[in-house]
């Protein structure tokens, strides 16, 4: 059986949308979902530059085993995007180098 | 009324829920210490409440076996014999020698242990969970060879499609390839295919005649065959192209993946030429298998063999008091993890209470851990990444994600400083020392210097604030002054 | 380190030399260690004089080297937390300033111009610039390849051969016999067991330290900052745990954290009181840092002496054998003028220093006036 979407296929019926900024700009986040799955839906595959190269990075192991996914939430850097629940009004930031403003 | 002993059960994955459902049934208080904010580990990962979803059973196997196992879990905790702690990290298991113990009295725990945790949003609070024992139910992770572009953002894991999709209901993108070697990618393809994306190829490096060697050990568990062959129907109704014996060479992208060359290998697993094709994607779910998480295990001082924690036919490890189930003494999936966990629950709450156990009691769990751990075993060996993965493997291309050290900058000091060990080429590169402290490329970093993988050593399960380090354990310690 | 020092400098005076490790490169205390090239621990006194000569040789080594061993001319800080432990720190000072150790009083306001991190409320210290750092493995690494000489890792020494008259003639190892007229004894914390085969006594033991290793940061911390009791604590003969917080950030990025110090032979069990000890320690001189993350933590042993001083030179009662171990804490900063000592001991050259206090034998008269 196919679905058009995974909502569709775990019936899921969550709250209605809020808003969270991600450097500033409003992006729509449905409740349940961590900060990597709201990014996801959002378009935005990557959400930090690495130290040395500068590389974007987003997710890669989705369990918070490999912290490639270090984001800054409500100013607390190097947060497990994959493992932050979002709630309305967070503030999302790329992060770049350390996390903590080089 | 004397208190229950207490067990600490670490991990709610099917062996931890198992373990703590079967400990809570016979005589013991059970807190069940997980990470997540749900139970079910990584195999009955649940979607997060707020989603509401009404049907989750779409996304998952044998739904039947997670309902009884949540059921019970609620019962024991409604009735006082289970405690479940969500979004709590362990960072340390500490094993503290009873003072004044004398020689082996087996009437009663003489050790105890503290379980230090870290909880908030962050994971920035302490908690300290003391109990007479404890069970490791802590699982595996997924591990990944590097090839070039395996870093762009659109290449994760294949276990971590899946526990986005499960967790979050969430895709990663339109059109997927999903790569690597091992029977998860099956059910991965699979549930992205149910979930809307394009699967554009499952690429399987194995060699099906490989599977013809073990049939055997493989028939053994007709319930797995039947698994497998429910896995290759759901496959070709899905019109998922399934390519054997190939790899990805190569991930493509600027910001993003856009593509990626997948080849065909001969029989010694080498790359044929002129076989290279492109396929168009976004999303690449990659995984060569699975590792088990051993941290806690090992610094409490539990012996390894190999990558995993040993344990004897109770689940007992060589440390009083210390059980372990599940993934973290071998990599066997839910089926074999339950049943770890089921024995390793019933010979806690045996040997807590005073009781010798009798394995009778737990015969079909016994019978069906045998079984499973062969039929593993055998799966080890039919599942192999290429065997040319290394020669991918450029010098440019990064091996330690987190430190962003190449695969040319580990060759140099293997050939240059004469590194010939992991934790050497860790000391000469820092290829290990970000994050993740290696756990994802401890296995690459071996295969470069030629060597085995052997386990690392982390006293610090989880990072740890400094704040949270100064006084950890130190109230403890003061009321035993 | 000392090793690899020691070929460094006799391959440069012509010698043809081979190193022998069970283990791997860095694999003993070199791989466990923080990468301190101290002047500003040192007392006046044989030691402090031989780290002064090596740290001379270090500056000349890392016009060549520096970059690809993280060296980092940093300078140390010491910082009192009492005024009375700050008069203490500075006579001290004034102590090593007549022995060639630049070393400037800080008062408090320019403590905090020098670390605006530090604890407030700390009356002052002293800044010495003659510290320095460097990232130990990777430095012996490459003082190992740039000597040329032949290395054999994995390859346990079972056997210091000796001739009919007594005299050194290579070692013994599983693979094979490798003669030499010189054995040079770098096995740090085991060269007392190296010693034995030789059928001589070197009492070292070993001094266990864990080291706290933090998250990846920006330059938050300029020097190596450490608390003025460190000194005490190195000088000291006590078998009980000693911690003082000892605070450094590292080029990679990380700070790292120690020190400690215990006599429990080669437990090399993790130990939550020291490492409780440690991130305490820290916190309290950089209150910032209860924020930051603590990512791992290592230990190492090592190696000392009765007198804490090392054993370097040739040993009378097995000619051919010369000792280079024993250096405790200092290993990495002395491994440079050992090195050198050694190769002008070995040319005949008369040694840049007072070779007397380091006599591999000077425990030999204790051992029979025991008797």
């Amino acid at each position: 059986m196919r679905s058009g979407s995974p909502r569709d296929l775990a019936d899921a019926r969550p709250g209605p949308v809020f808003t969270v900024t991600l450097d500033g700009r409003d992006i729509e986040a449905v409740p349940g979902r961590t900060v990597a799955a709201a990014l996801w839906s959002a378009g935005v595959t990557s959400w930090r530059t690495t130290r040395t190269g500068g590389a974007p990075r987003g997710i890669f192991c989705g369990i918070g085993v490999c912290y490639d996914c270090l984001v800054t939430v409500n100013d607390r850097p190097n947060q497990r995007a994959c493992l932050v629940l979002l709630h309305p009004g967070d503030a999302i930031r790329t992060q770049d180098g350390t996390g903590h403003d080089d | 009324m004397t208190d229950r002993p207490h067990l600490a059960v670490i991990g709610a994955g099917p062996a931890g829920l198992a373990a703590t459902v079967a400990a809570a049934a016979h005589g013991v208080r059970v807190t069940l210490i997980d990470s997540a904010a749900r139970a079910g580990g990584q195999f009955y990962r649940q979607p997060a409440a707020e989603l509401n979803a009404r049907r989750p059973q779409a996304l998952h196997h044998q739904w039947r076996t997670w309902e009884r196992l949540r059921d019970s879990l609620a019962r024991y905790v409604e009735a006082g014999h289970a405690t479940h702690l969500t979004d709590h990290h362990v960072w340390f298991v500490e094993r503290r020698l009873n003072r004044g113990a004398r020689a082996a009295d087996e009437s009663g725990p003489r050790d105890s242990f503290t379980v230090h945790v870290l909880v908030g949003p962050a994971q920035e609070d302490p908690v300290e969970v003391r109990a007479d024992a404890v069970l490791l139910a802590t699982g595996g992770y997924e591990k990944v060879l590097p090839f070039p572009g395996w870093t762009l953002p659109g290449v994760l894991t294949a276990g971590g499609a899946q526990a986005m999709l499960k967790g979050s209901l969430a895709v990663p993108g339109r059109t997927a390839v999903v790569a690597g070697t091992g029977p998860l990618l099956l059910p991965v393809a699979n549930g992205l295919a149910a979930a809307g994306v394009d699967v554009a190829a499952l690429v399987e490096s194995a060699d099906p005649k490989a599977f013809l060697r073990r049939t055997r050990a493989l028939a053994a568990q007709p319930g797995k065959v039947a698994e497998g062959a429910q896995y290759a129907a759901q496959l070709l109704g899905h019109r998922i192209k399934l390519l054997t014996r190939h790899t990805v060479v190569e991930a493509h992208g600027d910001e993003r993946l856009e593509a990626v060359t997948v080849a065909a290998l001969d029989t010694d697993g080498q790359v044929r030429p002129g076989t290279e094709r492109r396929l168009v994607c976004d999303t690449l779910a990659v995984g060569h298998g699975l590792l088990p998480h051993t941290d806690l295990a090992e610094t409490l001082g539990c012996r390894l063999e190999g990558l995993s924690v040993h344990v004897d036919d109770e689940q007992r490890t060589d440390v009083p008091g210390v059980w372990a189930a599940g993934e973290t003494t071998g990599i066997g999936g839910a089926e074999l993890a339950l049943a770890e966990g089921h024995i390793a629950g019933r010979s806690a709450a045996a040997r807590l209470t005073g009781v010798v156990p009798d394995p009778r009691e737990w015969a079909t769990a016994a019978k069906s851990r045998t079984g499973l751990r062969e039929f593993f075993a055998a799966l080890d060996t039919v599942y192999a990444p290429p065997a040319c993965w290394t020669d991918l493997v450029t010098d440019d291309t990064v091996v330690c994600r987190c430190e962003e050290v190449t695969g040319g900058a580990i060759r140099e000091a293997v050939a240059g400083l004469g590194a010939g060990d992991v934790r050497t080429v860790k000391l000469l590169t820092r290829a290990g020392m970000g994050w993740c402290q290696g756990r994802m490329c401890g296995p690459a970093v071996a295969g470069l210097a030629g060597c085995e993988l052997t386990p690392s050593r982390r006293p610090f399960a989880r990072p740890v604030p400094l704040g949270v380090l100064a006084r950890a354990g130190a109230a403890e310690d003061d009321e035993h002054q | 380190m000392v090793g690899a020092a020691c070929a460094l400098y006799a391959a440069r005076a012509g010698l043809d030399v081979v190193i022998v490790d069970r283990g791997p490169v860095s694999g003993g205390t070199t791989g466990a260690g923080e990468g301190n090239l101290l002047v500003s621990d040192k007392e006046p006194g044989p030691e402090l004089d031989l780290a002064l000569l090596s740290a001379r040789l270090w500056t000349h080594l890392a016009e060549d080297l520096g970059e690809f061993i993280e060296y980092e001319a940093k300078g140390g800080l010491v910082v009192a937390s009492t005024p009375g432990g700050l008069t203490a720190l500075e006579r001290f000072a004034g102590e090593q300033r007549t022995a060639g150790v630049v070393a400037e009083p800080v008062d408090a306001e320019a403590l905090y111009d020098l670390e605006p991190r530090l604890a407030p409320g700390l009356p002052g210290g002293v800044h010495y610039p003659q510290d320095r750092q460097v990232m130990p493995a990777l430095a012996a690494a490459h003082l190992v390849r740039v000597s040329g000489a032949r290395l054999f890792t994995g390859r346990t020494v079972t056997a210091v051969l000796r001739k009919a008259d007594g005299t050194v003639q290579g070692v013994r190892t599983a693979p094979g016999d490798i003669l030499a007229p010189t054995v040079i004894n770098a096995a740090g914390t085991w060269g007392g067991e190296l010693a034995a085969l030789a059928g001589v006594t070197l009492p070292v033991l070993p001094r266990r330290g864990f080291v706290l290793v933090t998250e990846p940061l920006p330059r938050l911390i300029h020097h190596k900052v450490y608390a003025a009791d460190y000194v005490a604590d190195v000088a000291s003969d006590s078998a009980a745990l000693q911690t003082s917080p000892v605070v450094e950030g590292t080029a990679a990025g990380p700070v790292l954290i120690g020190a400690s110090r215990e006599r429990v032979g080669f437990d090399r069990e993790f130990s939550l009181p020291v490492v409780r000890a440690l991130a305490a320690g820290a916190t309290r001189l950089f209150p910032f840092l209860a924020d930051v993350r603590a990512m791992r933590s290592y230990l190492g042993f090592r190696p000392y002496l009765p007198d804490h001083l090392p054993a370097i030179g040739p040993d009378p009662r097995a000619p051919g054998l010369v000792h280079a171990c024993g250096h405790e804490g200092a290993g990495i900063g002395l491994a440079t003028g050992t090195g050198h000592l050694i190769a002008q001991l070995l040319g005949g050259k008369t040694p840049d220093l007072d070779m007397a206090p380091f006599r591999p034998d000077r425990f030999q008269d204790d051992d029979e006036e025991a008797e």
